[in-house]
């Protein structure tokens, strides 16, 4: 009874003689929407601030003495307001308005991209002069300029809406592009040399580049897609179609674990551009570049459309018919059950295609080895007994945490630890930023340093030398301090599982404060592979698999006898690599695992060398695929139906966009099964949904929370430092091959060192410094940045800076600095 | 009785007709000569230098009522220029086997780079063969015309090319009596015997309703 509806103020108004109720301050063009009159409009946008730039949505109300624009006009008691519907005066101000805005617009619709799809072509036929009264010549200006590798600027179109520049400045905190100069003059630009006292002539033209600062946001494809006119198009889509070409499917990204929704467009059997979907829980109407632009891999000359099978004679693989191949996988598998098979789906499944690996490995298998996560799940050098991430993962994240956007957003408090947002999770990022430009959220990062991305969240920063966020989430006042205001939410993210005891510390910590935890991984995948059951320790539903209630549960379930669920906890990806390495395994089957994305890729491709029988479930030409005895293609996300799992759980169904006869993994394991005389029941998306759903809830006790102890970090000396890493949104996953647009607009790989490190080793911002490991170097400009002393930063997986590779260790080792290139022999290659 | 004088009669109409004019041509000996604005098949017409004035804008595609129409635009660079401006027809195919020869597409292009000729022999003998592309529709390159790509020869930007429009003829002089026809294989149309032939039937029906 306590419960109040929250008391909204309303106040009564008359839009076109129709009386309306509407909340106090709401804009008159909102209610206008609501009542179903469409008024013309260029700068407004539901998401971004009003900014009444564009003069479009003139209205005539009673007792004003000219029109005026609705977009900015909030409700007030007794108005009565004239649409172009019913006043004479609204709709020859809006045909005027339309007149002057057309005075510049060049008359290049036949050569401009948003033609079809242009809110200036249509509103100029529903609400503009038939003809015009300005006859003199356009304004002109060089025609598209890049502002970024990938988005294009045509002057000439630009309305001044603003739109673009409020996008970058209030949603993504990017701001380089501006309104620059005056009067007729004025128009929207990134800043360029001209206008801050460099060489340039200051004359608006372009000049050599030099000193410019480009576009290059993670969110700039936004702006296109916001774009009234054809100010800003695309270079990947420039000239590809018109939308009357184009067949829409909504879809889901499948690129991180914010579970965009999106739109992808597609002719005659190609994807040539996808936009934001509007989903206003999730990703209300934006989306980051990479999920918009990101889609070339499935087009990739390097595709594997048949199966390929390991020639006995030559040794080599050839193509074979699917019978062929997938009876060889069957064999070979059968084969290798008694003395183990490891499985290692990925991060990339659908929760339909994870679920299908998860029975497969249990009914057909008999095995508990399987683990979706393919990255270092440890810190590196600790010993594999320790299962602080998976008893972490079954404790707090299987089955749902709660957490979702909207609390986010209206959180009082967020900690985020082990997370990079806007790299890691840009539309979570968002979100954050939306909390904090309101006001009303405070965010602190347990980081290495304040990263661009955190100073866009006005983030406060508790500095943590990597391998210490355990200790500081148990000790540190700050700390303690964000998480006292009852809501608070504690964030974690994917990496924190390499610092030992950090996952234990988190969850002892959300469990002393009373705030709610949320953990955010990096792949798509990811989450929906824990309720899948892609783990050694979980079956599908988030049931323990020592839990003997669990088992016979899902015997019943899956119709298999009691007993052929194994029921002791199987091998971790570590433990899989190992024993695939020393030869204790028969088989392995894996799925989209890139090799490079282990903890030790070096280890891995020897494990994938050793291992008797290799199955492989790729899409392209892998190091996996180029080792495996057979290779099973399977579809990329557009050709294929499924649900990806974001992370506050919630379910992303999509359909497939494009007719393909590829298969999904559920279906090739399935074909696989079958041969084994099990029926898996996989190979209909609607089929294991149907199933999935028909599961009975979990009734297992939740599993203890793990108690790992908080280790110190590692003490560099001399020329040491502790190496600390995430990988940037836009960098050398194999998601993003081949788009050298999109990658153009990645940052620049830099290694971060402190200023102590700076002066010691007597190097200044650009010069090379190299960070080596007794494993190799990697080279890099350095970026002399506000971090711990005796701490370097390195993008994971970035251009010139594969850490897992070059170095073979992750975050919180210890690694050698030194100024310059390593030496004579490898100077020559650096500077090639 | 009544189916002997009734043969005759049938025979009569016949007979009769033999004294009238002729009104069947006589295809393909001497083909027909449309009227000028017949709706042939298509050109896609050159600027005098020899660069595509199609831009690839698809208002064509969009104004095909029938479907028959495809065009996939592309980037002109300043090494690979095939028009003026930005945009070009990286593809365009015209699909005879679709098309119904409205001149809604004609009438829809904004740079007057399609237009129709009076050319009407266009049965192949394969569904493939009746989509045509921009190898069959471009129109030949008159004396002065250079095959692109190449740089714009008549001005610096896309604008001299549409502001000169004066001097730059509409279609591709030439272009509209079907000049592949000479090349062609098709039986007995060589030109000296079409001025030899008579005028036929159809023409001199078709000047006597005008």
């Amino acid at each position: 009874m306590t419960d109040v509806s929250k008391r909204v103020d309303t106040v009564k108004l008359v839009i076109d003689g129709v009386e309306v109720t509407a909340e106090k301050g709401e804009l008159v063009i909102r209610v206008a929407e609501r009542m179903g009159i469409a008024i013309p409009r260029f700068c407004d946008h539901p998401l971004l601030a009003p900014a009444g730039a564009c003069r479009q949505c003139l209205v005539e109300v009673e007792g004003q003495r000219k029109p005026v624009a609705s977009c900015t006009q909030t409700v007030a008691e007794g108005m009565v307001v004239k649409t172009q519907l019913s006043s004479p005066v609204a709709a020859k101000a809006q045909a005027g308005v339309m007149e002057l805005l057309l005075i510049n617009h060049p008359l290049d619709c036949p050569t401009c991209d948003k033609g079809g799809e242009c809110p200036l072509q249509n509103q100029a036929m529903s609400t503009g002069r038939a003809d015009s009264r300005f006859v003199e010549e356009k304004r002109e200006y060089q025609k598209p300029i890049h502002i970024s590798s990938q988005v294009l600027l045509d002057r000439e179109r630009c309305v001044l809406c603003q739109r673009c520049t409020r996008f970058s400045e209030e949603i993504a905190g990017d701001k380089f592009i501006d309104l620059m100069d005056r009067s007729s003059g004025e128009q929207i630009n990134v800043y360029r040399d001209d206008f801050f006292g460099g060489d340039g002539t200051g004359d608006g033209e372009v000049g050599d580049g030099a000193g410019d600062v480009p576009f290059n946001s993670y969110f700039s494809g936004n702006t296109i897609q916001i774009c009234p006119v054809g100010a800003l198009t695309g270079e990947q889509y420039r000239f590809r179609a018109r939308p009357f070409d184009l067949v829409s499917t909504p879809s889901a990204c499948e690129h991180c674990a914010s579970g965009c929704s999106q739109r992808t467009d597609h002719r005659r059997g190609k994807v040539l551009r996808r936009l934001a979907g509007d989903d206003p829980a999730v990703n209300e109407e934006w989306n980051c570049d990479k999920g918009r632009w990101g889609f070339r891999y499935a087009t990739a000359t390097d595709r594997i459309m048949t199966p390929l099978v390991r020639d006995a004679a030559t040794g080599e693989l050839r193509e074979a018919a699917w019978s062929e191949a997938l009876l060889i996988a069957a064999e070979g598998l059968k084969a290798a059950r008694e003395r183990g098979v490891g499985v290692l789906p990925g991060g990339r499944l659908t929760v339909e295609d994870a679920y299908a690996y998860a029975k497969f490995t249990r009914t057909v298998l008999g095995s508990n080895d399987i683990d979706f996560r393919a990255r270092p799940v440890r810190a590196t050098g600790s010993s594999t007994a320790i299962t602080e991430e998976a008893d972490f993962l079954a404790a707090n994240v299987a089955g749902g945490t709660g957490v979702t956007y909207e609390d986010v957003e209206n959180a009082p408090s967020v900690l985020i630890v082990g997370l990079e947002p806007e790299e890691e999770a840009p539309i979570l990022f968002l979100r954050l930023r939306k909390g904090h430009r309101r006001g009303n959220l405070k965010i602190t990062a347990v980081s290495s340093y304040l990263s661009r991305g955190l100073e866009k969240l006005g983030a406060a920063l508790v500095a943590a030398v990597p391998g210490d966020e355990a200790h500081l989430l148990g000790t540190d006042p700050a700390v303690a301090a964000a998480l006292s205001a009852p809501g608070s939410l504690l964030i974690v993210g994917e990496r924190l599982a390499t610092v030992p005891g950090g996952l234990s510390a988190a969850a002892a910590l959300a469990d002393r404060s009373g705030a709610r935890l949320a953990w955010v991984p990096r792949r798509a995948g990811d989450r929906g592979a824990i309720d899948a059951g892609c783990l050694p320790n979980l079956l599908p539903g988030g049931r323990p698999v020592t839990d003997p209630a669990a088992r016979a549960e899902l015997s019943l379930a899956w119709k298999v006898e009691p007993g052929v669920l194994p029921g002791t906890a199987g091998r971790d990806v570590d433990r899989i690599i190992a024993a695939a390495a020393d030869g204790t395994l028969g088989a392995l089957l894996v799925g989209g695992v890139d090799p490079a994305d282990l903890t030790d890729p070096r280890l891995a491709e020897e494990a994938l060398d050793a291992v008797p029988f290799l199955v492989s479930l790729e899409m392209r030409q892998s190091a996996v695929t180029r080792r495996a005895d057979v290779v099973l293609p399977i579809a990329p996300a557009v050709e294929k139906a499924g649900t990806y799992m974001d992370w506050e759980s919630r379910l992303r169904s999509f359909g497939a966009v494009l007719k393909s006869t590829a298969m999904t993994d559920g279906r090739v394991l399935e074909a696989i099964a079958a041969l084994l005389d099990v029926t898996l029941n996989t190979g209909d998306v609607m089929a294991i949904r149907r199933e999935l759903g028909a599961l009975p809830g979990s009734t297992a006790p939740n599993p203890a929370q793990p108690a790992a102890e908080a280790a110190r970090p590692a003490q560099p000396a001399g020329d040491e430092a502790v190496l600390a890493t995430w990988h940037q949104l836009i960098d050398l996953g194999s998601l993003l091959d081949g788009d050298q647009v999109l990658a153009g607009t990645a940052r620049p790989p830099v290694a971060r060192i402190g200023k102590d490190l700076a002066e010691s080793l007597g190097v200044g911002d650009g010069d090379l410094v190299t960070v080596s490991t007794v494993r190799g170097t990697v080279t890099l400009p350095a970026a002399i940045t506000d971090l711990p002393p005796r701490v370097v930063w390195l993008p994971t997986n970035s251009p010139g800076s594969t850490v897992r590779r070059s170095l073979g260790v992750t975050a919180g080792a210890v690694v050698k600095l030194s100024a310059g290139v390593p030496g004579p022999i490898l100077a020559e290659g650096a500077v090639q | 009785m009544g189916t002997f004088t009734g043969s005759f009669k049938g025979f009569g109409v016949t007979f009769a007709h033999m004294f009238r004019k002729v009104i069947t041509t006589d295809y393909p000996f001497s083909p027909p000569k449309p009227a000028p604005r017949y709706h042939g098949r298509h050109i896609l017409n050159r600027h005098p230098d020899g660069l595509e004035k199609c831009i690839g804008c698809e208002l064509c595609a969009w104004a095909c009522p029938a479907d028959a129409i495809y065009v996939e635009g592309g980037d002109n660079t300043d090494e690979q220029r095939f028009s003026p401006g930005e945009r070009y027809a990286k593809i365009y195919q015209i699909n005879y086997a679709r098309c119904i020869f409205c001149g809604l597409c004609i009438e829809a292009c904004p740079t007057r780079s399609l237009t129709m000729s009076n050319e009407y022999e266009l049965a192949r003998d394969s569904r493939q063969d009746l989509i045509f592309t921009k190898k069959e529709l471009l129109a030949p390159l008159l004396p002065g015309m250079e095959q692109p790509p190449h740089p714009m020869r008549l001005g610096e930007t896309d604008k001299d090319y549409y502001l000169g429009a004066l001097t730059n003829p509409g279609t591709s002089v030439g272009a509209e009596r079907a000049p592949w026809a000479a090349s062609a294989t098709h039986d007995a149309s060589e030109p000296e015997e079409h001025a030899a032939r008579p005028e036929t039937a159809g023409t001199v029906r078709r000047e006597g309703a005008a």
